[in-house]
């Protein structure tokens, strides 16, 4: 496997080059990953909103947005600034404290996960040893954000609305962790960049969907539930909870609530394609194109054609995922709150648990192909 | 001092702060609500202080398990219980809050002798480990074999004991008459509205 580009390598070689104290050359790297993957997240949910807008639109026969530029492709930006220019607003009964702190904690979270991302051997923000049980960690930050925006706006729809995002958020983070600790215990890391390694080298047929179906279709089901997604929008519920604990919310603070719920679906699917659907890796691997034509992996056109095909890969597979996910939410009924919560304590959670120790067991008996 | 040592130490100001801050307020805030809440800020701070230490997966945990789930079941309980008390006016307030205090500086002295007493030597020779989570799963699963699996015992029981709260319907049969008795372990609560059939 060619370790590809190292972009801070190279960048930090050019500045202490000019001049620049080691040190020094690295402070001035480390925002500008950060910046860009702020922007990327933030241009992705523009897309996914423009995207469910048409594609809801073609599910109910309708034309959708076609006035805001070519298609509506401006429709998600005319939304954002029309919740930026809104006026701002607290509820006079309201806790003014833990109104405007709720939203934060539940996008915070949300944005900080997208360290783990990789997009490439060396395109991502750090490879952290700790990788997805970070992602895993702070999304249990959320529930707490939940309930406070839920309590402090003084409304029984809000609190209601809470308490049920909240339950459902911390039953479905069981069985996700379950799912994501198989994949783990495949890859014995816990970190992104190795778990992509492991799939890597025999194209679409090393993928870890082969290896964890059953994984994969419990992870998706737990991650469209911890984002909150219909089937499984019971929180939000529009018609039995008025907008669960969004009901109070208006303007820049409920546009955080609605950034936040796509910046997640964005990196939920983007996780499964990481976790389950080989990352960056092409259906046919790259290493076995480069050695039939005889080229050195090394040199520097392929290595940027391998990247930029990398990472259009990476965004490929998650915004696949991201298209199933919008069609799932026009197409499939809601479940009620005693449906939901059954079927994530009584169904995928016996279920991951099996899933855990099927994986164990095949990863003793044929370490060959469960990454012994 | 370098720059990373700069970040460092300003980190660890800011968090102790935020750390003792927060446990004051949960101890002094007059609102549940805002003391359970501000418990979570607590447990995050000395999450980052853990991540100052190196130990990133300690830290972690510290979040999953103290943040996401410990803390969000005391906000559950909190919002959950349904009791209807009339406020009545606690005589002898001032006493128990005199003791109390007392109590708890007794505890702060001891617990402060005991750090300045014991020698903090830092063992020579200690390797920096790249992965904690490798270096944690072989003290756990070797010298700490018997603490991790008691640990475990324990847990076990306590959910077993949780289930068998919860399940009310199991439990307490009158010796006399062999019925349920239902009303032995209700909790007090408001009784709940019958819904009226229009």
């Amino acid at each position: 496997m060619s370790p590809g580009i190292d972009l801070q390598g190279s960048f930090i070689q050019l500045l202490t080059s000019l001049g620049l104290p080691p040190q020094l050359a690295k402070v001035v790297w480390i925002p500008l990953p950060l910046l860009l993957m702020l922007i990327a997240a933030t241009v992705g949910v523009l897309v996914v909103v423009w995207l469910e807008r048409k594609i809801s639109a073609a599910a109910q026969q309708r034309v959708g947005p076609e006035y805001a530029g070519p298609l509506g492709t401006l429709q998600p930006v005319a939304d954002g600034l029309k919740l930026l220019f809104k006026e701002d607003i607290i509820p006079a009964q309201a806790d003014p404290w833990l109104f405007s702190i709720g939203p934060a904690l539940v996008v915070v979270p949300v944005f900080l996960s997208y360290l783990i991302i990789p997009f490439g051997q060396n395109l991502n923000i750090t490879d952290l040893g700790l990788g997805v049980f970070l992602w895993i960690a702070l999304s249990s930050v959320a529930p707490v954000g939940l309930l406070m925006s839920g309590y402090s706006s003084n409304n029984k729809y809000s609190l209601l609305g809470g308490l049920r995002a909240a339950a459902q958020s911390i039953s479905y983070e069981i069985p996700l962790a379950l799912a994501v600790l198989a994949i783990v215990m495949m890859s014995n890391s816990l970190s992104t960049v190795d778990i992509v390694g492991q799939q890597s080298g025999y194209g679409i047929l090393g993928w870890n969907i082969w290896r964890q179906p059953v994984g994969f279709l419990i992870f998706w089901v737990a991650a469209l539930a911890e984002c909150e997604r219909l089937p499984f929008d019971l929180p939000e519920a529009e018609e039995e909870l008025v907008a669960g604990y969004q009901t109070e919310y208006g303007g820049m603070r409920f546009a955080l609530f609605y950034l936040g719920s796509y910046v997640n679906l964005i990196l939920s699917a983007l996780l499964v394609a990481v976790l389950y659907l080989g990352g960056w890796e092409l259906p046919i691997s790259v290493d076995w194109i480069t050695s039939l034509l005889g080229l050195d992996p090394a040199t520097p056109w392929l290595q940027v054609i391998t990247a930029s095909l990398g990472i259009t890969m990476v965004v490929l597979k998650a915004y696949l995922l991201v298209f199933l996910a919008v069609l799932l939410r026009w197409t499939v009924p809601r479940v009620r709150i005693d449906q939901l919560l059954d079927l994530g304590w009584k169904f995928l959670l016996p279920v991951a648990l099996v899933n855990l120790l099927l994986t164990a067991a095949l990863k003793i008996t044929f370490p060959a192909f469960f990454g012994g | 001092m370098n720059l990373s040592e700069g970040v460092q130490l300003v980190s660890f100001g800011i968090l102790t702060f935020l750390m003792l801050g927060a446990a004051l307020g949960v101890v002094l805030s007059p609102s549940v609500v805002y003391s359970a809440f501000l418990l979570g800020l607590t447990f995050s701070s000395m999450a980052g202080l853990y991540l100052l230490l190196n130990a990133d997966f300690v830290a972690a945990a510290q979040i999953l398990v103290y943040v996401g789930a410990v803390n969000v079941l005391i906000l559950f309980g909190v919002m959950l219980v349904n009791k209807r008390q009339d406020y009545r006016k606690e005589t002898g307030l001032l006493l128990r809050q005199l003791l109390t205090a007392v109590v708890c500086f007794g505890l702060f002295a001891l617990l402060g002798a005991v750090t300045v007493i014991t020698p903090w030597q830092i063992a020579e020779g200690v390797t920096r480990v790249d992965s904690s989570v490798i270096a944690l799963a072989k003290h756990l699963f070797s010298d700490y074999l018997l603490p991790f699996e008691v640990a475990s015992v324990l847990l076990l029981m306590a959910m077993i004991g949780a289930i068998v709260l919860a399940r009310r319907d199991l439990l307490m049969e009158d010796p006399e008459t062999g019925m349920p008795a239902e009303t032995e372990l209700a909790l007090p609560e408001r009784p709940r509205e019958t819904v009226v059939s229009e």
